[in-house]
């Protein structure tokens, strides 16, 4: 015999007058459940206010963040993938290129745009990993090197925002070669004396960490992200083990020495403006 | 006695019966020269048909050939012997798995860096297979700057299956290695050449493949990952890395039809392995033919030749 009894019935709403909850109107924090509306989960830069956990964003949110007013011109919006291999593993190339674009409306897996960050100039090179998991084709690897040619020329410092599984496949040595492409620009930037702020965001791995990634004059990455050269499960088979408790996050990272600092979200914009500003002198 | 692979089964009947002819020829009084030289003419011709129209993943297989010259076999034969190994990355350790040093070319002073395998399974492992941590990453760096410092031209052989994923590889910033070489490499005043003698396997290959001229053996393979990754990766098995090998277009000649590279290095006939000291003196006579031409050139614009080839790269539309 149980200790209470229920005097009165639970849901008392008959199923004809139960209100239908509209999708997309509700956030769920996939790491600790807790629910927020979307409205209240986007005011709070798609971070969970409960447990911090930084949420995967885009571009579209960075560019909204960082720039004055969510204002900026994008630059070279017009570059595609080509198709030089014609890779075809279980579909074509061509295929995935154009099931990537219709799902994200994207057109590739980088956005350049060009604004004000408090009243500073800046560019910005965004990845976009819901674009073939922000691997780095021809396209990112030329759209970066623009982006880098732009702030030469106009002498405005750069700050490319990474998230990605690393390199393209489907491009294969294509896409290895924009390592050295982006790398080698880079140090043309770093000649010049244009303050480049690397902004390592969940996940980085990959082509990308072995390149532009780290090598910022300051690298700054978004809490927990997961930041590494070799993937966790390679690097797993490799030892046989498990990994360490936190394993390639970003608070390991810059326990080792590889990062300059962790920054949350809503931090981001004054400290990058900051930074420029001190180093501008 | 050498070790076959697959593709040189078919050589064997022929190698068994050389190998009985010299026997007798050096046993006993029967002179049976003409039928050695019929042998070798036949083995030759042999290789020649087999060697002549190798897919690319028997390309694949030929590159890891375990008779196949390794690194400081290279450096030993093209300096003559006077070549001096130099250890450690000033920081953590000596990577057994790069090696480094100062040696000459004909009187030419020449800066070498590369992966390193092992000739047998303790070797194997005493040299990571090939796999450099990040300190080799930075030994070899260190190496370059100093190459630099004092004038002398970098040859950088390549030949690894990637940069090792280890858990303290990760610990040291295996990325950061490897992107920081990248920069470094692209502003290098003097001359570089990279030759890739064998497997030349994603950043792990690039880590050390910044040069004014990038050189492919002919059957050594370059590319962003190996067939057989990509196969697991792509197709989720490892049965496809035929396929996956031929799709990466990971050959010389891809790749120089590609423009990723800059030429292909000529082996003997049946691989480097047949002929190892034929392959020395080839890849010797090519660094000193490239360095002639690249020493003409000023510092200055040999960066901007370089860093303007590597931007080239690449295909959008």
């Amino acid at each position: 015999m149980g200790w209470f009894k229920r005097i009165k019935d639970g849901i008392q709403t008959t199923t004809k007058d139960k209100k239908e909850t509209p999708e997309g109107l509700w956030h769920k924090c996939p790491t600790c459940k807790q629910m927020l509306t979307t409205e209240e989960h986007a005011e709070n830069l798609w971070v969970c206010d409960k447990c911090e956990k930084h949420h995967r964003i885009g571009s579209v949110e960075y560019f909204h963040i960082l720039f004055d007013n969510g204002r900026f011109k994008e630059l070279e919006t017009s570059l595609k993938s080509g198709d030089p291999l014609k890779f075809k593993d279980t579909k074509t190339y061509v295929v995935r290129l154009k099931q990537a674009k219709d799902k994200s409306k994207l057109t590739d897996a980088i956005r350049v745009g060009h604004g004000k960050m408090n009243d500073q100039d800046i560019i910005i090179c965004c990845m976009d990993f819901n674009f073939i998991g922000g691997s780095m084709g021809s396209v990112v690897g030329e759209k970066i090197s623009r982006a880098i040619d732009a702030s030469l020329k106009k002498k405005i410092p750069l700050m490319i925002i990474s998230k990605s599984g690393g390199a393209r496949m489907m491009e294969a040595a294509f896409s290895l070669m924009q390592m050295a492409k982006t790398s080698a620009k880079l140090s043309l930037l770093a000649k010049a004396k244009i303050p480049y702020i690397s902004l390592l965001t969940d996940p980085t791995t990959g082509g990308v960490t072995a390149s532009f990634a780290m090598l910022g004059d300051v690298n700054l990455a978004e809490p927990g992200a997961l930041i590494g050269f070799a993937g966790p499960r390679i690097v797993k088979e490799t030892i046989g083990v498990d990994l360490p408790e936190g394993f390639q996050t970003s608070e390991f990272v810059l326990e080792h020495g590889f990062l300059d600092k962790i920054v949350k979200r809503k931090d981001l914009k004054n400290t990058i403006s900051n930074l420029i500003k001190l180093f501008a002198n | 006695m050498a070790t076959l692979i697959e593709i040189e089964k078919p050589l064997q009947k022929l190698l068994d019966q050389l190998d009985k002819a010299e026997h007798i020829q050096n046993e006993s009084d029967v002179d049976v020269s003409k039928t050695i030289k019929d042998l070798k003419k036949k083995l030759r011709e042999k290789r020649k048909e087999i060697f002549e129209n190798l897919t690319a993943w028997e390309r694949v297989m030929v590159s890891r050939h375990p008779d196949r010259p390794y690194t400081l076999a290279y450096i030993n034969a093209i300096t003559g012997g006077d070549f001096i190994e130099l250890h450690g990355d000033r920081t953590v350790k000596d990577d057994k798995a790069m090696v480094g040093g100062l040696g000459s070319i004909d009187g030419q002073s020449v800066m070498f860096i590369g992966q390193q395998k092992g000739i047998n399974t303790k070797m194997r492992q005493y040299r990571n297979f090939g796999m450099a941590n990040p300190e080799g990453y930075r030994k070899a760096l260190r190496l370059m700057k100093l190459a630099e410092k004092f004038n002398i031209p970098v040859i950088s052989l390549i030949d690894t299956p990637g940069a090792f994923p280890g858990v303290e590889a990760e610990e040291r910033g295996q990325g950061e290695a490897i992107a920081r070489n990248l920069m470094e490499m692209a502003q290098l005043s003097v001359p570089i050449i990279c030759i890739i003698i064998g497997e030349g396997a994603s950043g792990g290959a690039l880590g050390i493949g910044i040069g004014d001229k990038v050189l492919m053996l002919e059957n050594s393979w370059y590319s962003v990952i190996s067939p057989e990754n990509c196969s697991a990766i792509l197709w989720r098995t490892w049965e496809y890395k035929e396929q996956a090998a031929e799709s990466l277009k990971l050959t010389g000649e891809d790749m120089l039809k590609n423009k990723l590279i800059d030429g292909i290095i000529k082996e003997p006939i049946g691989g480097a392995h047949n002929d190892p000291e034929e392959t020395f003196r080839t890849v010797k006579e090519e660094i000193l033919k490239q360095l002639k031409k690249l020493k003409a050139i000023e510092p200055d614009k040999l960066i901007e030749k370089r860093i303007k080839k590597f931007c080239a790269m690449g295909v959008t539309k």
